[in-house]
């Protein structure tokens, strides 16, 4: 694979590294897998939802070195030796808490995507003004409506930081 | 997961990506950049893109520079949007950056893909087109600098497998009064009805506009209109408004009548925020 230092493999199949919630593997993935087809189907780990597939709803995001992202967005390859965290890697933080606190929720099929996002956001901007709440928190969707809630969630965090 | 296998490269440098270019085509292979890598994504899996190999640009060095000095701001295609607002060196940038798709989508969407982009909204583009932009594009016949007019025009023209690696503008244009505006049919993301960009320098107001024919562009026509300092405003406008490029989009975002109403009060807007102001 011209290039490529981070995977092996021919050029539509490589095995990759990839640091899955603090954890080193080396996975086999097809170079048109989405992230999330691989951490779900590869890897076992079912929390990042599937749901648009078109990067319009959030349900699939994961943390790429610490950055927020949707997993349909992206194909396993490129996160070849990153640092990738789905909701399974996050246990007891804050927002997880607050989101029970709170009910930031009601069927739940949007939970995981948001609280990756949350987290995401009360890491990087640990003193967000609304406008950056506002901001972030439009990057997901969530069909019933806890939106009131889930920005208290958010709020209750920050304001604890 | 796409309906169709591909190769995939990750090339380290700008000769490696040429390289590999040509070393596909004489393969016979069909071959796509990936910068973001969301065309493919989006329009792939409901078969509306193919390719049999991608080029993904993003460990490209040049491609990620990002310079800011007294003469000029230089920005690399493969920056993400959000890496270009967190940076915020040109506040016209970040405003039209940030109104674009939402907050996670641009993690992954980059500068050179969204001026790229299939989808034609091309929104980034916007405040290139005001700063009369230099592009440096890179491909088998080698490099050159041109100015963004030469090669924007409704969209990027390139020859076959050129690249466009680096954006440049002077530094005065990044200080410069601006106005932007981006109206959507409903709600706070998603592609817009109409996104206009204005700037005014050397006492003149350049506007920009995306969503309201199938392609962004910039129009001297309406800016000598606009710019007509004897008339009344609404003669201003409503000559704007005759000399616009065609067709103007009916679509599900809007009817022509909708979006040329828009627009006749986004030109106000305009002028409200730039026509008296120093620039
Ligand atoms: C949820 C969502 C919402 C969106 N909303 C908006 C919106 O409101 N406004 C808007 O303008 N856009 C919007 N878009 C973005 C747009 O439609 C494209 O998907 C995006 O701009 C492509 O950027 P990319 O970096 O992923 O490019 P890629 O997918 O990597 O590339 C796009 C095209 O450009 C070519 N290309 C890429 N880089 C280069 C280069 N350096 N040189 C030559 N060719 C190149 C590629 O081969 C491809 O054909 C949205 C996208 C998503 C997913």
């Amino acid at each position: 694979m011209t290039g490529q230092t981070k995977g092996r493999g021919t050029l539509k199949s490589f095995t990759i590294s990839l640091t899955i919630n603090g954890e080193e593997k080396m996975v086999p993935v097809m170079a048109s897998d989405t992230l999330l087809f691989v951490i779900r189907h590869h890897l076992g780990l079912t929390g990042a939802k599937p749901s648009c597939l078109n990067g319009d709803c959030g349900a699939c995001t994961v943390h790429i070195d610490g950055r927020p992202m949707k997993s349909c967005l992206m194909l396993a390859v490129e996160a070849a030796g990153k640092k990738v965290t789905t909701i399974e890697g996050l246990q007891g933080t804050p927002i997880q808490q607050a989101f029970i606190e709170k009910f930031a929720f009601q069927c739940g099929y949007c939970t995981p995507g948001f609280i990756m996002n949350c987290q995401a956001l009360v890491e990087k901007h640990p003193d967000a003004d609304d406008q950056t709440i506002k901001e972030w928190l439009s990057s997901n969707i969530c069909r019933c409506t806890s939106y009131a809630e889930i920005e208290e969630a958010v709020k209750s965090v920050l304001k604890k930081k | 997961m796409l309906p169709f296998d591909f190769e995939y490269y990750r090339p380290q440098s700008l000769q490696e990506a040429v390289d590999l270019f040509q070393s596909l085509q004489r393969q016979g292979k069909q071959s796509m950049i990936f910068s973001g890598g969301t065309e493919l994504l989006t329009l792939g899996r409901i078969d509306l893109a193919f390719t049999e190999a991608v080029i993904d640009i993003k460990d490209i060095p040049e491609c990620n520079s990002l310079q800011v000095n007294e003469q000029r701001l230089l920005l690399g295609s493969a920056l993400s949007l959000t890496k270009i607002e967190e940076a915020n060196v040109f506040p016209l940038l970040t405003k039209i950056s940030s109104g674009i798709a939402d907050h996670t989508a641009r993690e992954k969407i980059t500068l050179g893909g969204n001026i790229c982009a299939r989808i034609f909204y091309r929104e980034i583009v916007l405040p290139f087109l005001l700063a009369d932009s230099q592009v440096l594009l890179s491909g088998p016949l080698g490099e050159r600098i041109v100015s963004i007019h030469d090669v924007f025009q409704e969209e990027l023209r390139v020859e076959p497998g050129e690249m466009l690696i680096q954006l440049a503008m002077e530094s005065k244009y990044i200080r410069a009064p601006f106005y932007a505006f981006k109206r959507r049919q409903q709600w706070e993301t998603g592609y817009p009805l109409i996104t206009i960009a204005a700037l005014k320098i050397d006492q003149r107001i350049r506007i920009a506009i995306s969503g309201l024919c199938p392609f962004p562009f910039r129009s001297q026509e309406i800016e000598a209109s606009i710019n007509h300092k004897g008339r009344t405003i609404e003669a201003r406008i409503d000559g704007a408004l005759a000399v616009l490029p065609q067709p103007i989009l009916a679509d599900v975002e809007g009817s022509a009548e909708y979006r040329l109403f828009v627009l006749h009060n986004l030109l106000f807007d305009v002028l409200a925020a730039l026509d008296q102001v120093q620039g």
